[in-house]
């Protein structure tokens, strides 16, 4: 990285400027770079300062936790970026009724090794433990649990939202429009200062995980379909590049939380001990990347064939489960200089016929996904922008090099689109601005109530810049698209 | 915004009546690019390009009047472009003339046009637009250079070698960019069939518009620093390169 350049943001009037850091930034994917200036508030005192400051010098300015966000959702070309990882207390809790009320910048690795020695989890956790609070609400995170528990808003009791305006509480009662907007408003509706969170009971730090082997992504999904509501988590793992008659075959994990009865030896003397580490972390860019067709292709059929048919009920850690990537630090170097793209969508239930085609298309071009995944979504939540949808979601991590891979995803889009659809903005990068309204039919619902708390369009990411979603973009050119017959499901839609 | 994928949605082409320039615009059409602006010396024939991109489905095409060597212009356009479109996410330098080596020689005015044209004017108006780049934080460059500058031929030194000061230039500016988020590419095409090149035989490796502009725009996928189109050129000009004059001299093209 170039070397950040100190530098201050205030103007001549301010006595104390801000200090900052110059610094080009990315999203985890390492693509679409920009510069902006950093600044690293420790208080909410600090936040309105960066915000005014920002103002003044007619700058936009967007958050930033702890930047995994895999495109350019948390980076503001020529702007400033807050960057909220300082305010990370833990402000309050009530560790018999189940809640914590903490700082924005508080990441769910710190929060989960304070958390699970009490006997208390995070009810919704994406992939990696290395997201913010704020993050895990600007883009309403999801895990293997949507279809039990919903995405990590719908356990949020209340926010601090500092808006260009005015900084306060927000409820989802009291206050459900601007609430609501901000869950998934990819940090779009102000900076969240602190959440309060109700928090999942535990028995143990372990989990009690049912693996299955799926033939193709047909028995995947009816394996899905018939058992997820026996299970609070579940997810399959795909292999991508896999044709023919074995498309999408699959391994399907499945689990809940281990009860203390559940489990004996090492596991029962210590069962709250929670502290994964980071086993190996990958200290360089390799230049051509480590990860192509070849590497992934042996990686996948090793990891389809060590798994086991069937096999319930093996015990796991929490890390283990939730997050065996977080073993391995700044595993994204893996992919080159040139970075990644990180492609996830959602399709309704009925349209499976999108899924395979997205497969197909994918294992046909011989596009190198390293880690394709697919779960099942239950009802959304009435965030206008927030991702998940009842039906199937597919995420695949696909290198940028991948020859004609532009079309290729230009192409589901309008699949994903024309299926009553949507890709999750927390990971895109290349999005066709064109089918954002189709996407998220109330986005001009959620334009309305972002520019009652942002008048003079203080707050803009680059995200926002490209896909036109604080301003419309360039000229949009009306697409048409084949829509199907059947409605769009409008349950859980706010009222 | 410049995505993942390196896809511009808003271009400037200073020349914007090249045959490559106007191939890149083609292909950029397809992908993300919904703001152009060209700026060149011919406003009739800009109209024509803008009437052909708008049909591509590029929503908004302007033409601007502009003359590379009008040193007082050069701020102004930038900040004209910047006012129009918002982000400038390519500015694709495209301007040059070939000259005529024969009348160079043996007139100090025109081979001083040839300079200002291909060198002098380009370079300084590089200079305002990474000033609107260096302000936006992101944003790339694209400058067409030719291997002609890479080493220069006797027949045709005075066109080389103002190619070979527009490459230094461009590279040197590449790095002043690098801490600000932005970027430069440097495109080398070998002899490529344009309206520049009409009527001259071909040299050997010759290639098209639409080859070079599909190079440009890998190249753009890549975040390439330099593109050689054909590629294979850049093996062949590290050999070429190292060949001595008495060698050299006979090598035809």
């Amino acid at each position: 990285m170039i070397e950040p350049k100190e530098g201050s943001l205030g103007s001549p009037n301010t006595p104390t400027g801000v200090p900052t850091t110059h610094q080009i930034l990315t999203g985890w994917g390492r693509t679409a770079p920009s510069s902006a200036e950093v600044a690293r508030p420790s208080k909410p005192e600090e936040v309105r300062q960066v915000l005014a400051a920002a103002a003044s010098q007619g700058r936009a300015v967007v958050a930033r936790g702890l930047a995994r966000s895999y495109g350019d959702a948390a980076q503001s070309a020529g702007g400033v970026v807050l960057e909220t990882t300082a305010m990370d207390g833990v402000y309050d809790s009530d560790l018999e009724a189940g809640w914590v009320r903490v700082g924005a910048g508080l990441s769910l690795d710190a929060l989960m090794r304070l958390l699970v020695p009490r006997g208390w989890w995070v009810p919704v956790t994406p992939g990696t433990r290395y997201v913010t609070v704020g993050g895990a609400i600007a883009a309403d995170i999801h895990g293997k649990n949507h279809h039990r528990d919903g995405s990590f808003c719908s356990h949020v009791m209340s926010l601090t939202l500092a808006t260009p305006t005015e900084t306060r509480e927000i409820t989802p009662e009291g206050d459900a429009e601007l609430f609501w907007a901000t869950a998934g408003g990819m940090g779009l509706t102000g900076v969240v200062l602190e959440a309060t969170i109700r928090l999942l009971r535990v028995e143990s730090a372990y989990m009690l995980v049912d693996t299955e082997r799926a033939t193709d992504l047909e028995d995947a999904m009816a394996r899905m379909t018939a058992r997820d509501d026996e299970y609070r988590y579940s997810v399959a793992w795909i292999d991508c590049l896999a044709r023919g008659r074995r498309l999408g075959r699959a391994v399907l994990t499945r689990a809940e939380h281990a009860d203390l009865a559940s489990l004996s030896g090492s596991c029962a003397t210590d069962p709250l001990a929670f502290d994964p580490r980071v086993l190996l972390d990958v200290p360089l860019t390799p230049p051509g990347g480590l990860l192509n067709p070849l590497t992934v292709a042996a990686f996948n059929e090793m990891w389809y064939r060590k798994a086991p048919r069937w096999q319930p009920r093996k015990p796991e850690t929490l890390a283990s489960y939730f997050h065996p990537l977080d073993a391995l630090g700044s595993w994204n170097r893996l992919y080159g200089p040139r970075g990644f793209i990180q492609y996830q969508f959602v399709v309704p239930f009925d349209a499976e016929d999108a899924l395979r085609i997205a497969l197909e298309r994918v294992s046909g071009a011989r596009t190198a996904s390293f880690l394709t995944v697919l779960k099942r979504f239950g009802e959304a939540n009435p965030g206008p922008l927030s991702f998940p949808s009842s039906g199937w979601t597919l995420a695949l991590d696909i290198p940028t090099g991948s020859p004609g891979l532009g079309g290729m995803l230009d192409e589901l889009d309008v699949v994903v689109a024309e299926a009553g659809g949507r890709v999750y903005l927390a990971k895109d990068s290349r999005l066709r601005p064109e089918l954002l309204g189709a996407m998220y039919p109330r986005l001009g619902e959620w334009r309305e109530v972002r520019d009652r708390v942002d008048p003079d369009c203080r707050l803009v990411s680059d995200l926002a810049r490209r896909l036109g979603l604080v301003e419309p973009a360039v000229a949009p050119r009306q697409p048409r698209l084949r829509r199907r017959s059947r409605p769009r499901s409008t349950a859980g839609a706010h009222r | 915004m410049n995505d993942a994928l390196g896809m511009p949605q808003t271009a400037v082409v200073l020349g914007g009546t090249s045959d490559i320039a106007r191939s890149v615009m083609r292909g950029l059409a397809a992908r993300r690019l919904r703001h152009v602006v060209l700026a060149g010396r011919d406003q009739t024939e800009l109209e024509d390009t803008a009437k052909e991109l708008r049909a591509l489905g590029i929503a908004s095409v302007e033409a601007i009047t502009w003359d590379a060597t009008d040193d007082e212009a050069h701020t102004a356009l930038a900040q004209d472009v910047a006012g129009r479109m918002g982000q400038v996410d390519l500015v694709l330098v495209a301007v040059g003339v070939l000259g005529d080596q024969e009348v160079c020689e043996s007139d100090p005015g025109a081979t001083a046009s040839v300079l200002s044209t291909n060198l002098t004017g380009p370079a300084a108006a590089m200079v305002a637009f990474a000033q609107i780049l260096r302000r936006q934080g992101q944003g790339r460059l694209v400058v067409m250079s030719s291997v002609a500058g890479v080493r220069v031929r006797r027949a045709n030194f005075v066109y080389g070698a103002s190619k070979a000061g527009l490459d230094a230039f461009a590279q040197g500016l590449a790095e002043a960019l690098r801490p600000t988020g932005a970027g430069v590419t440097i495109v080398r095409p070998g002899w490529v069939a344009t309206r520049m090149t009409a009527g001259r035989p071909p040299a050997p490796m010759a290639t098209t518009p639409e080859a070079v502009a599909a190079d440009i725009i890998r190249g753009l996928e890549r975040r390439a620093d330099v593109v050689w189109s054909p590629a294979s050129l850049k093996m062949l000009f590290a050999v070429l390169r190292l060949l001595p004059k008495s060698v050299w001299r006979l090598v035809p093209g």
